[in-house]
């Protein structure tokens, strides 16, 4: 995959909407065959992204090329590329059937040829059969979620793009549509560019990540870096909820929290770190029958607990700051609430990011 | 579980049909409909029903206590009143095609283009609206008269181009009836192009439709029902008109509602005016059942 040609390049690409600037100099290569992901809270731009990229608006500065063709001008009905909407943008007027076969039949394509590539669409995102001739309005919303697909896939497009369709969907069938759209991805080996505001979905499903703030891409990496090696602070506190300590660099590589007024050892420090942060993730807190058990330690007592099924959460207060603690159901902390605790970490399970 | 079935169903007394009925008369539902239902009697259905009367009467009676007659209906069909509403109808279609042509973009550019500009072209479009449609016609009338009218007097004194009488020609007609009615066809179809989700228009787009396309596969189809009721109520009331043919049209354009006109006025025969009445309400009603039939107004409406 490494040395494999990019079939979308985004160079510098800016979009402003007179004096806001929405996408600010995105610069990207997304792989053929990827499952790509722009995660970014509401505002930062992502959709517009997408837009630019599928053709629906044009980019105020920068490029975009589509396997080394630039794209820039070119209107959404040329563009091999085929887009879910965050609404599904469902013909109501019209069937399953004729929704799904709608880029067939501005094709030309015949009647017959229709039904036959509509019903084998039908087939692989698990509609039933009989589907065919119902209208769309008459579809629950995890079946118009299939609708949406099949008819974006059935003009066999290089690249897919999703815009957040998953999030008017309730958790649980979203949580199964999530593993279905990743499914899918393989099954058809396409390029997939999915936009969500929720990293969690994000994880799931993609390849890499790619995380927007304020119209700029921050930090683009697998689920894997972008989850144990945030770039800042937004980045981290994007991921769910973490324990972050302002810190700044002391003495002897170690690092210095003024709020408690101690310091602490110090994970590898970016270069040139002055101040910044220490984020230590939730599962990685545990709760210390005695100091030495950890690197580094922190006294306070247990405010509350939650559980989460398979596990349970504690929220320990000590100073100003309320920590979260997760642990294993089986491991659980025995004690009761408003106990004297002591929580600690290791200093190879934080990370340092600045702002 | 066996012994739940030998539990005798408790007897819920009937309310007789006399509660039922006052009940639904109490209901709010129709309690609001009360006052347009008044009116819908006094001023709509007992007229009718007069009409309809009076057409079964003997010619020139102006009483409906007479005996019963089918000779005015035979009297129309024998006669040359078929020219008539040829005439009207003719002009009433050629006025809603017409209306519908030049609707559309306006009506497009109303709801997805203008924007903030759309307010001030849609008061633009409904002032002359404020102002009695007989003047307006009278302005048509001194704009195109011979000799002194403003434009063949301006044609005239500047190029010296003789346009001759631009009145009293069916097209002068056809042209007054599609200024007049008008905004009839353009307000439902703004309503009905409204009612077209731009996300729909984009995905038809990214999914490969040209300009054509979407219109006949997505904004037609969605903003139907809007055009259909402008074209349905410019027809009736164009099938009705009298003043455009009677100012502009002279003798030239003989309506159906003149024919009307004459019979109730100068003829003083009612039973046959009735007549020619309830027939052009039978035929434009048959057209607008089959019309309303295609129609979903809740959804127009915004209902669902």
């Amino acid at each position: 995959m490494a040395d494999a040609v990019p079939i979308l390049r985004m160079v510098n690409l800016t979009k402003q909407f007179g004096r806001l600037v929405a996408v600010n100099d995105v610069t990207l290569d997304i792989t053929e065959g990827e499952f790509f992901t722009i995660v970014g809270p509401s505002g930062s731009g992502k959709t517009t992204l997408l837009r630019m990229l599928g053709g629906l608006e044009k980019p105020t500065a920068g490029d975009i090329y589509l396997r080394d063709e630039r794209v820039n001008g070119v209107p959404a009905n040329r563009r091999p590329t085929c887009m879910v909407f965050q609404s599904l943008a469902l013909f109501n007027h019209k069937t399953v059937g004729q929704n799904i076969e709608f880029s067939l039949k501005m094709r030309g394509e015949s009647r017959r040829a229709r039904r036959e590539r509509g019903l084998s669409l039908m087939k692989l995102v698990q509609l039933p059969e009989d589907y065919y001739d119902r209208s769309v309005t008459k579809c629950s919303g995890g079946e118009r979620q299939r609708v949406a697909l099949a008819r974006a896939l059935a003009s066999d497009p290089d690249i897919l793009f999703f815009d957040e369709p998953l999030s008017a969907i309730d958790y649980r069938l979203r949580k199964l549509l999530e593993v279905e759209l990743k499914d899918l991805h393989r099954t058809t080996g396409k390029t997939f560019v999915y936009i969500t505001h929720s990293l969690e979905e994000a994880m799931v499903m993609s390849d890499r990540i790619g995380i927007m703030q304020e119209g700029r891409l921050i930090q683009i990496g697998s689920p894997n870096e972008i989850y144990l090696q945030p770039r800042n602070k937004f980045v981290s506190e994007f991921m769910g909820e973490v324990n972050t300590l302002a810190v700044q660099a002391g003495a002897n590589g170690g690092i210095d929290c003024p709020d408690f007024d101690r310091s602490f050892t110090s994970p590898a420090r970016p270069e040139g770190f002055a101040a910044g942060y220490l984020v230590i993730r939730p599962e990685s807190m545990r709760f210390l029958s005695d100091p030495s058990e950890a690197e580094n330690h922190i006294a306070g007592s247990l405010f509350n607990e939650y559980a989460l099924g398979s596990r349970v959460q504690y929220h320990v207060s000590a100073g100003d700051m309320m920590f979260v603690v997760e642990k294993l159901r089986e491991q659980a902390y025995q004690g009761a609430l408003n106990d004297d605790v002591l929580i600690g970490w290791d200093a190879k399970d934080s990370v340092l990011v600045t702002d | 579980m066996a012994d739940r079935t030998q539990v005798p169903t408790p007897a819920i007394r009937q309310p007789g049909i006399l509660w039922l009925l006052l009940g639904w008369l109490r209901s709010p539902g129709v309690l609001s409909a009360t006052p347009v239902l008044v009116f819908f009697v006094i001023g709509f259905v007992g007229p009718l029903v007069i009409v309809l009367g009076f057409s079964f009467t003997p010619p020139r009676t102006f009483d409906l206590g007479g005996t019963f007659t089918t000779e005015n209906y035979k009297h129309i069909f024998t006669e040359s009143y078929y020219i008539s509403f040829i005439w009207s109808f003719a002009l009433a279609g050629l006025t809603v095609a017409c209306n519908l042509l030049i609707g559309y973009p306006i009506a497009y550019g109303l709801s997805k283009l203008f924007g903030r500009w759309a307010a001030p072209v849609m008061l633009v479009l409904v002032i002359p609206l404020f102002v009695s449609e007989n003047v307006r016609l009278f302005g048509w009338y001194i704009f195109l008269i011979k000799g002194g009218g403003i434009l063949a007097g301006g044609l005239k004194t500047a190029f010296g181009i003789d346009t001759g009488t631009l009145l009293f020609q069916p097209g002068t007609v056809l042209m007054a009836m599609i200024y007049v009615y008008l905004p009839f066809t353009l307000f439902p179809m703004v309503l009905g192009l409204s009612m077209v989700p731009r996300d729909q228009v984009e995905a038809s787009r990214d999914l490969g439709a040209s300009r054509f396309q979407i219109f006949r596969e997505v904004e037609l189809p969605i903003a139907m029902p809007g055009i259909l009721i402008g074209a349905l109520l410019t027809f009736v009331l164009a099938v009705g008109a009298i003043s455009e043919a009677k100012l502009l049209g002279g003798q030239n354009t003989p309506v159906i509602a003149l024919d009307i006109q004459h019979e109730f006025t100068f003829a003083q025969n009612w039973p046959l005016g009735s007549a020619i009445s309830v027939l052009t309400i039978v035929v434009t009603g048959i057209l607008v059942v089959l019309v309303m039939r295609r129609l979903d107004l809740d959804r127009l409406l915004g209902r669902r």
